[in-house]
């Protein structure tokens, strides 16, 4: 998946999060079906957390290798 | 002298060429002026397909011709305009196919206004007109960025604040900079690479330009047009942040996110993190409120109308979510008001404990709801339990009729 398209899952995620707390809101909604939207609004929450966390830390530097390629090294502060 | 005195020159003396007069005015008038500075009003710029621009300087009473050959011209900051007032330093010479006299300008500054300040006004115009700072150009950073460009220099004050501000407040997030001279000539061409590299990589959320603070000459790289250019060009959203929050450079317009210092661009990512935390724990609390909602309205109509077999199985199961979710929105409230740092692991707690709340899912996980015979509320505590007694154990898909045989105290959880 590219960037762009886990984000898209990402954003979408929270849309679908708004809709079941705006459709569970209403209290229109017969138990059955509004435990079964919890239980996916839970779901995706801890998706969108898990996203929030996801990544390690990692601070890199690009150099220019001979051929003009670029190569990334870790980026020690202080250090030039 | 008559007439009579002046012809008799001819035929005696050999006359000069036109072009060999032109050439010693030339040479006289350059050697008596040497290097002057001149102050005047331009009028009748042109710069030539050649390169040179050609114009008249002038004040109230006098004008004089006035040339920059393409070399000099090309090394001005900004283009000189009709009606600007300017200061020159000039020589002194002859066009000699035209026997006109004229300045040779070196070096030309505007009378007044810094010439960057103009060479600044210039580009901005030139620019806006073009729709560079167009607000519907600006692409909208991504809802969570979570890997960042940055093209700086590796040793200044920007990237140092920058990554202080990152650290605290959101250590999860990826870096990658790409090194650059900050100011001087050299500078340009390299932000300019920077930017067009970590775009090509193509994995950054938004790409952040900058450097620290300095004086307007310092600054200058980023009131280039290459740089401008670049960052329109760029498909990755950009973020300037180049010196102090009065410093105002041409990336900041073709940027589509200005940050007035470095730390702020760095706050601005950090913010999209800490405003997606606080809706999800937002949407969490309601999802609460709201499930508990029902269940109460649910336990409310079955009281009215139900037989009390149906009422005393589902008021248990009733009672043990409300009561959980009550509880739950009680923690979600204290998340609310606790730091930023602690809300992660909140987060998580929540999350366990809404999913908790599910009296399905608990009963399908193996749990079950214990009610003694003829009670209606769950049983939570041996206390009052005597063995003989009967007790009914609802599971996910039923429920059993059993008997105790031994009451043994045990840890309290």
């Amino acid at each position: 998946m590219s960037a762009q398209e886990k984000e898209k899952t990402f954003e979408q995620s929270i849309r679908r999060l708004e809709e079941i707390v705006e459709k569970l809101e209403t209290g229109q909604v017969p138990l059955d079906e509004s435990l079964k939207l919890f239980e996916e609004g839970v779901r995706l929450s801890r998706f969108c957390n898990a996203k929030l966390e996801e990544i390690e830390r990692k601070i890199e530097i690009l150099t220019k290798g001979e051929g003009g390629e670029l190569k990334a090294e870790p980026f020690e502060e202080g250090a030039e | 002298m008559s007439d009579a005195d002046l012809l008799s020159g001819f035929g005696r003396r050999k006359p000069l060429s036109v072009s060999e007069v032109n050439a010693r005015v030339r040479n006289a008038l350059e050697a008596s002026f040497g290097e002057l500075w001149v102050e005047g009003e331009i009028s009748n710029y042109t710069r030539a397909a050649s390169g040179h621009r050609y114009f008249t300087l002038k004040d109230e009473r006098s004008q004089v011709r006035a040339v920059m050959f393409r070399g000099r011209g090309d090394a001005m900051r900004f283009e000189p305009e009709n009606g600007m007032l300017v200061v020159v330093r000039a020589v002194l010479t002859v066009y000699e196919p035209r026997g006109e006299y004229q300045l040779n300008v070196l070096l030309l500054e505007p009378a007044g206004v810094g010439a960057l300040q103009i060479a600044f006004e210039q580009l901005k115009k030139k620019l806006e007109a073009e729709g560079l700072f167009d607000p519907a150009r600006k692409r909208p950073l991504p809802m969570l960025p979570r890997r960042l460009g940055i093209v700086t220099s590796p040793s200044g004050a920007a990237i140092r604040d920058i990554l202080t501000v990152l650290r605290r407040r959101y250590p999860n997030i990826e870096v990658t900079i790409y090194p650059t001279l900050v100011q001087g000539d050299d500078a340009p061409p390299q932000i300019v690479e920077g930017i067009e590299a970590l775009d090509r990589l193509g994995r950054f959320d938004a790409i952040i330009v900058t450097r620290g603070g300095g004086s307007m000459e310092d600054l200058w790289a980023f009131n280039d047009e290459r740089v401008a250019r670049a960052i329109a060009a760029c498909r990755t959203p950009v973020i300037s942040a180049v010196g102090h929050e009065i410093d105002f450079t041409i990336a900041d317009f073709v940027a589509d996110l200005r940050a007035p210092t470095p730390s702020a661009a760095a706050e601005i990512v950090v913010g999209r993190k800490e405003d997606l935390l606080e809706a999800v724990v937002g949407i969490e609390r309601r999802m609460a409120t709201a499930v508990s909602a029902t269940l109460r309205q649910v336990r409310e109509r079955l009281r009215a109308n139900s037989p009390a077999r149906i009422l005393a199985s589902t008021r248990a199961m009733m009672q043990t979510s409300s009561q959980r979710s009550d509880d739950l929105s009680r923690r979600l409230g204290l998340g609310m008001a606790a730091l930023n740092d602690a809300r992660n692991k909140q987060l998580a707690r929540f999350a366990t404990a809404l999913e908790a709340l599910s009296p399905l899912r608990a009963l399908k996980r193996g749990y079950s709801i214990a009610t003694l015979a003829g009670r209606t509320d769950p049983l939570t505590s041996i206390e009052g339990v005597e063995p003989g007694q009967e007790l009914t154990l609802r599971l996910s898909d039923g429920s059993l009729d059993c008997g105790v045989n031994r009451v043994e105290k045990g840890e309290e959880n």
